[in-house]
């Protein structure tokens, strides 16, 4: 990737961190402020005498408590997602840090990472093990200097040198895009929506329906009702469908980026059908990686899940594939080899 | 008038602040990618004598080769401390891949003593020798990128103006010369443990 190439990603990649931040906290306002407006409404005193006589009038909900408490409470989650996302990502994994290599092939993922921090440019990353026999990788961190790469036991024992190299270099590419800084925000917050959803669903579950008959019982405001109920349903289908939303926001903006980092580890590597070799080995192995979930599964270099819609092609693969279909990116790298062949130079972009 | 002149010498100003930095951070890029090549360079250096040791008392006939790795090492010490990239570049690549060229051959040989390479440590060894070799590879590879841009920064039009303000200087790239140093990949280096 050249420099122009390399600092529009970089720039496109922190806007878009800055955007998802700013959804992110838009709908935890939306959430709160949503919430206090059905207050409000369920709560305005009646107009006629007649109804003003029910208990409930002596509350009336004017100050948005919900709404601030929500947007403090979205700041926080995102600040801390923010700092501990890394960490989360790694514990989450079950990875053990890979500090003094015993066996010789730690000793050589240890070699290739700084072989290849220095072809890339960056300061050395701190290099992670994930106890799974499932071949994959994966990078998270905040910023170039605090990067963490981690792959699983079995991409050692799957891989050659040359491989690996490869794979490593795909993933060191990721941290100089700043593509790890948006997909551990992403994964960190992803996860805390999840969390909200599957609470509310619990609570729609029991109480839900007892708390929305005794309110549709009381008052006698018709319009107020009708608005009230569409609101009300608004703001529980924005609520469960949070975590869908958030997923496809997770799928849109990983899916071209793995192309990007391919191309990148050919232009550190300039070996890409060693990268070719790589993906085919990993996507043969297909057995899901069970240590990775969900929630960190855009983060890998293969779809850990083993979902089939990454390896074929068409239209369900592009709505919801965490990754580029395994033949695409094999056949881009093909051609990039074939044209370093015979050219001598690492094509831009296939 | 005048106004217009204030507004264009402030640009001009302006601008050619922007350029000189610019020039000046790569400046600083390309001799942070020599201090890169420089580090991994003496890592080079500073393993073959253990590689040496380890393999002498195995193949005490074949000292030709080992004295061509030691003689080629130590000329190579010697033209390191003195290259800068402003100087002395093609000499020390040179140096460099007389000594790879006579690394490839002992390798070769290594290879024709199996029970030499079941002895472990001469395993450990060629792992480090091919990390070692491949960093220094991947250092030149980002060197030559960095000093390529500077060079031709330095030399565009309107970079040009200010380039003797910056004390900016054409940099030697460091090009492979020797066929037998490009032939190199040839011999497989891995000691990949097979599954």
């Amino acid at each position: 990737m050249s420099d122009a190439n390399l600092f529009q990603q970089q720039r496109l990649n922190r806007r878009r961190s800055a955007v998802l931040v700013t959804i992110f906290l838009l709908f935890f306002a939306w959430i709160g402020f949503g919430g206090d407006y059905i207050l409000y409404l369920s709560t305005m005193p009646a107009s006629t005498p007649a109804a003003s006589r029910g208990a409930r009038s002596t509350y009336h909900h004017t100050f948005p408590w919900c709404g601030i408490g929500a947007t403090l409470l979205g700041i926080g989650m995102a600040w801390y997602g923010w700092r501990n996302g890394p960490k989360q990502v790694l514990w989450a994994t079950g990875a053990w840090e890979l500090v003094q290599p015993a066996k010789p092939e730690e000793q050589q993922l240890v070699n290739v990472v700084e072989e290849m921090a220095i072809a890339s440019g960056l300061p050395k990353p701190s290099v992670w093990m994930v106890p799974d026999k499932d071949p994959n990788a994966f990078a998270t961190g905040t910023d170039e200097r605090h990067a963490h790469i981690a792959v699983t036991e079995g991409l050692l024992t799957t891989l050659t040198r040359d491989e690996l190299q490869a794979v490593v270099a795909h993933e060191l590419a990721h941290v100089k895009n700043y593509d790890v800084k948006l997909m551990t925000l992403l994964a960190a917050l992803v996860g805390v929506l999840a969390l909200i959803s599957d609470g509310t669903r619990r609570f729609l579950g029991r109480g839900g329906a007892r708390v929305a008959g005794r309110r549709s019982g009381g008052g006698g405001r018709k319009g107020g009702v009708g608005l009230l109920a569409i609101l009300l349903v608004l703001w529980l289908v924005s609520v469960l469908l949070a975590p869908l939303v958030s997923r496809l926001l997770a799928l849109a903006v990983s899916r071209k980026r793995e192309f990007l980092a391919d191309a990148s580890s050919a232009q550190f590597t300039r070996n890409p059908a060693a990268l070719a070799s790589a993906l085919r080995k990993i996507e043969d192995a297909a057995a899901p990686t069970t240590t990775i979930h969900r929630g960190t599964a855009h983060l890998c270099i293969a779809d850990p899940l083993g979902r089939r819609a990454s390896f074929k092609e068409g239209f369900l693969a592009d709505v919801f594939g965490t990754h580029p279909p395994m033949a695409v990116r094999i056949a881009r790298l093909k051609a990039m080899a074939y044209q370093y062949q015979k050219t001598g130079v690492i094509p831009e972009a296939v | 008038m005048s106004w217009l002149l204030l507004i264009l010498i402030v640009a001009a100003v302006v601008w050619g602040i922007s350029a000189y930095n610019g020039l000046i951070q790569l400046k600083g890029d390309t001799l942070n990618a020599w201090k890169q090549i420089d580090v991994q360079l003496k890592r080079r250096h500073d393993l073959i004598p253990n590689l040496v040791n380890a393999v002498r008392g195995a193949m005490d006939f074949e000292r030709e080769t080992l004295e061509a790795v030691i003689q080629a090492r130590n000329q190579a010490v010697k033209i390191q401390a003195e290259a800068l990239p402003t100087g002395g570049v093609k000499k020390l690549a040179a140096a460099e891949a007389q000594l790879g060229a006579a690394l490839s051959r002992l390798n070769v040989v290594v290879e024709r003593y199996p029970q030499l390479k079941a002895t472990g440590n001469i395993g450990q060894l060629q792992e480090e020798l091919t990390s070692t070799e491949n960093r220094v590879a991947f250092a030149r590879q980002l060197y030559n990128d960095t000093a390529t841009s500077y060079n031709v920064r330095q030399q565009q039009f309107p970079w040009t103006l200010i380039a003797g303000v910056a004390r900016a200087e054409m940099v030697e790239l460091w090009e492979i010369t020797d066929e037998q140093e490009r032939a190199v990949p040839a011999v497989d280096l891995s000691s990949k443990p097979k599954a």
